[in-house]
């Protein structure tokens, strides 16, 4: 670089090869078993009866999913921060407003 | 969009590559969009002045299917990041090429359920519910189509010498957007299909 | 006025280092060569430059502005006297919508993207921004939506259910001219803008800060305008889906909004106002950014407080989120979210006021000098604060109910978005101009300006309390003699006094577009530093060359400029200048980057842009259309992804083929 653009280093970081890749082929198969086996479970409460247990289950199971697939397929678990902040920010501001907004229309009460 | 550039990676304030951040920030945005549809949806799907229920038409076992495929393909593309990672030029290929496979089946799976509910009587001017469900599942689908033509664009360009940016971090952005549309699919498969109205 | 009166730079400034080197593209990429024109209307039509594409947010805007005023001003002739004649009803409520849209949507937006580009970068020490090209599609998004909100008037008849577009009011059978579509469409395609600026400008500020800037040693502008980008970043894909609602059930016969087929009209409020209410202060925030830079200059103080005025815009962010409601307070929501979203509006006071306070001990004590940029700065301290206060009252729920759609309303936003926003972006104005232009604004024409619009101000929105309260609705396009009343208090009184306060607004404005032209043909150059600057931005030559600086400062302080000016003398602990701006300059060329290489200019961004409006008219009339402009779309994007941002090197001429691409390295 002819450039004066050397960093004071805020929160250096390898960028390429360092933390990002947490995970071996067999880690990344592990992940891919567990979450089809919930997706078995989800599916089977269709056809089993759950009872009371029927819609946390399948919510808990959802949110499961979801992580698993965010932290250990796009990373975040072992990528900067950073990234996680940004991600997280809009998915729970987005959580947060709509479940407020259909909490107006008495969507969970009825 | 195949675009990136990995040398300026050591002289950003963060150390963080700009795509990668444009990436998240991109996908955080993206939450309130899709958050947006399935509220809309939620509030909507009981609603059915005219035409079927969704209890009538949704077909469960297929839907399952169609969903674990989807879910089939993150691995596969998580498989092709790690390829490109090892410069394993073939492999890259090969995942990224599946990869688009299990997607083009996710979309003709969900073409098939849209014609069959079409026919069933279920129209997208038929009821709130059919407005809303189609609209749902029919921006996922775009996001998934436009995933597969990036996909597709990446396995062809792949073979020319000169392509801008790095490669491998082409290969995870869209590795990105990829499991992103999959973990959209996760919430509407239990939202909209498992928890009965 | 020139506070500190100096040469101007003269010729050291430019001579050392020589322009960019010319690009001779080598290859073609995708589908077409590069385009090289470093002059002439090429250059801006294909440019990636964040200041040249500023000043074309800037320009854009401010015609917009003045279309947006004229409609305005017709309104105000329409209800000067009881039973106007000036508009139809049916006109009336177009002009009264376009209004709305053109100045939230097409001017404040777009001004206060112009000057987050053209300083955001100058401020944090970058050369551009993240992704250049984006920027200039971005751009082109604002101008073709623009374009298409405003084509309507031409084809049928704009917009008319008002800017919010309440549904089921904007559906088919209550708006069946194409007004409400365009509408639809036009700002869809703004959207894309707005969240492409978004990004941009985030990932801008967080990687490309110059060496030793810390975030909380950036700016407070800079700092304003991330909070403002974020708040875009979140708020814009609702505004999206609610509009792509809108175009599905009015182009394809969907029923999200059809009360008879059991759709709750209130949905769509919900979601306008989620993205509504943080828009507000997308629209604001610019604002209180530029007069925190601009009242230390002026009272020759640093910021009272800078970690307060930077955690409470953060605030007002974050809080900007909780309180879409209370623009609901009417429409039966139900007393728990009533009380809920009432007390969440109460709150955001709260920082609100925290900055008001901030800028008065700004002041306090300082040596102010009144220029026009302090000028406006502080009336929009003074303005704000009344609308402030008024907005307070909406947030007692059961006194909204009684102001709800009266003209009390009108005047609480027009007091913090004119009184707020716009003489923020005034102050911007004559404050920046001279970095932008190289020339200062005429003062003198500037006071006039400045006084006109505060009593024209005053003068439209003052009474317009008066007239709410009264009980005059707004949105009606005639008020009658019977229902005038009598007494000090009638309607006619402060209706016509609000109208001629309109023209005199008119012509406060009408004299900076006077002091533009007057200022343009101006033989004068503006001195390098004309007010005694604080920040990065002063600390290039005026306007700035292409590559901003011509080696990246090391930043050890906030306000850097003024501490490379300055230091404390340690007997008497008082500032003492130790360096003039053109030997801080000096300094910085003397260390000059050998090799710049700047992003490229592109034709991708233009023609990406261009295929919108030909999908959104393609929508409205015909889908074949939509099909070709999605193929341009496809083009462009193919031409886009192949071609590498930056030149690559044996592009550039031979002379210089060991340099970098530095700074902005691709978008």
């Amino acid at each position: 670089m002819t450039t004066e653009t050397t960093h004071d280093g805020a929160t250096a970081h390898g960028g390429e090869h360092s933390a990002e890749h947490g995970m071996s082929t067999r880690g990344y198969i592990n992940i891919a078993l567990i979450l089809a086996a919930i997706t078995a479970l989800e599916v089977s409460t269709y056809y089993v009866d759950f009872g009371p247990l029927f819609l946390p289950a399948l919510l808990i199971m959802m949110v499961v999913k979801f992580f698993m697939v965010v932290s250990y397929f796009m990373h975040l678990k072992f990528d900067n921060k950073l990234f996680s902040w940004l991600f997280y920010a809009g998915l729970f501001l987005a959580v947060g407003v709509y479940v407020a907004a259909l909490g107006t229309f008495h969507f969970f009460i009825r | 969009m195949a675009e990136s550039a990995t040398h300026d990676a050591h002289v950003t304030s963060t150390g963080l590559s700009n795509v990668k951040l444009g990436m998240w920030l991109f996908l955080g945005s993206e939450c309130l969009l899709f958050g947006g549809l399935i509220s809309t949806y939620m509030l909507y799907r009981g609603r059915v002045s005219n035409g079927p229920t969704p209890e009538q038409i949704y077909d469960i076992p297929f839907t399952s299917v169609s969903s674990f495929v989807l879910l089939m393909s993150s691995l596969t593309m998580v498989l092709a990041v790690s390829a490109a990672h090892n410069k394993d030029d073939r492999g890259t290929n090969l995942w990224l090429s599946v990869t688009a496979l299990l997607g083009a089946t996710f979309v003709g799976g969900q073409v098939y359920e849209f014609t069959a509910f079409y026919n069933e009587g279920l129209g997208f001017t038929t009821s709130l519910f059919g407005s809303s469900f189609y609209t749902l599942t029919g921006f996922h689908g775009v996001h998934v189509t436009v995933g597969i033509i990036m996909l597709m664009a990446l396995v062809a360009i792949n073979k020319r010498s000169k392509v801008p940016g790095s490669k491998s971090e082409t290969v995870e952005m869209i590795g990105l957007y990829w499991h992103f549309v999959d973990i959209v699919w996760i919430i509407i498969f239990t939202l909209v299909y498992l928890i009965p109205v | 006025m020139a506070i500190i009166e100096r040469p101007a730079p003269g010729s050291t400034v430019p001579a050392l280092t020589p322009a960019p080197p010319a690009i001779t593209p080598a290859r073609t990429y995708g589908a077409l060569r590069r385009p090289v024109a470093t002059t002439g209307w090429k250059s801006w039509l294909f440019t990636v430059d964040h200041k040249k594409l500023g000043l074309m947010y800037g320009a854009t805007a401010l015609f917009f502005f003045i279309v947006g005023g004229l409609e305005a001003v017709l309104i105000r002739l329409q209800l000067a006297a009881p039973g106007g004649k000036v508009l139809n009803a049916d006109l009336y409520n177009q002009m009264f919508t376009m209004h709305a849209t053109t100045m939230v949507f097409l001017f404040v937006m777009p001004m206060a993207a112009g000057f987050a580009n053209y300083f955001v970068p100058l401020q944090i020490g970058a050369r551009d921004v993240a992704f250049p090209r984006i920027n200039a599609f971005g751009f082109w998004c604002l101008l073709a939506g623009g374009i298409v909100v405003n084509l309507a008037w031409f084809l049928g008849g704009a917009a008319d259910g008002g800017w919010f577009m309440y549904a089921p009011n904007s559906g088919p059978v209550f708006s069946p001219s194409h007004g409400v579509d365009f509408w639809t469409l036009g700002l869809q395609i703004a959207g894309i803008a707005s969240l492409t600026g978004a990004i941009n400008l985030i990932v801008t500020v967080l990687n490309m800060r110059a060496p030793g800037m810390t975030l909380m040693k950036m700016p407070i502008f800079t700092w304003m305008i991330t909070v403002v980008q974020f708040l875009l970043l979140f708020a814009i894909p609702v505004i999206t889906v609610a509009l792509f609602l809108l175009t599905f059930q009015r182009s394809f016969g969907a029923q999200f909004f059809d009360v008879a087929a059991g759709a709750d009209p209130l949905l769509w409020q919900h979601l306008f106002w989620i993205f509504g209410h943080p828009e507000v202060y997308v629209l604001i925030l610019p604002s209180f950014g530029i007069i925190s830079e601009v009242l230390p200059v002026f009272s020759r103080k640093p910021l009272f407080g800078y970690p307060f005025v930077v955690f409470s815009g953060a605030a007002i962010g974050f809080v900007g989120w909780g309180v879409w409601a209370h623009h609901m307070f009417a429409s039966g929501l139900g007393p728990v979210s009533v009380a809920v979203f009432s007390l969440a509006t109460m709150a955001i006071a709260v920082p609100t006021g925290v900055k008001i306070i901030n800028w008065t001990l700004t002041m306090w004590g300082g040596k102010l000098v009144f220029t026009t940029a302090m000028k406006f700065a502080i009336g929009l301290v003074v303005l704000f604060t009344i609308g402030g206060l008024s907005g307070v009252t909406h947030s007692v729920a059961p006194s909204d109910t009684q102001q709800t759609d009266t003209y009390y309303i009108v005047a609480h936003f027009h007091y913090v978005l004119f009184g707020g926003a716009i003489f923020g972006i005034f102050s911007g104005f004559y404050y920046w101009w001279p970095k932008m232009f190289g020339k200062m604004l005429n003062e003198r024409l500037g006071s006039w300006n400045f006084w006109l619009m505060v009593i024209g101000m005053n003068m439209t929105f003052g009474p317009m309390h008066i007239l709410g309260l009264q009980g005059q609705p707004r949105r009606m396009y005639q008020w009658t003699e019977a229902r005038a009343g009598e007494g000090f208090f009638n309607l006619a009184f402060w209706n016509l006094i609000a109208s001629v306060g309109s023209l005199i607004l008119t012509v406060g404005i009408g004299l900076f577009l006077i002091n533009i032209v007057v200022t343009a043909r101006s033989k004068v150059r503006a001195p390098l530093d004309p007010w005694n600057a604080r920040s990065l931005e002063w600390m290039t030559s005026n306007p700035p060359k292409e590559h901003n600086f011509d080696s990246i400062p090391h930043v050890h302080h906030l306000d850097e400029f003024f501490h490379r000016k300055y230091e404390e003398d340690p007997t008497t602990h008082t500032m003492r200048e130790v360096a003039t701006a053109e030997e801080v300059l000096a300094e910085l060329e003397r260390n000059a980057d050998k090799h710049i290489h700047m992003p490229s200019p592109s034709y991708w961004p233009l023609v990406l842009a261009s295929g919108m409006p030909v999908v959104a008219l393609g929508i409205i009339y015909s889908i074949p259309v939509a099909i070709v402009g999605g193929l341009i779309m496809l083009y462009a994007l193919y031409g886009w992804a192949l071609e590498p941002a930056t030149a690559p090197e044996s592009d550039f001429d031979s002379t210089s083929n060991n340099g970098h691409a530095v700074g902005a390295s691709h978008g």
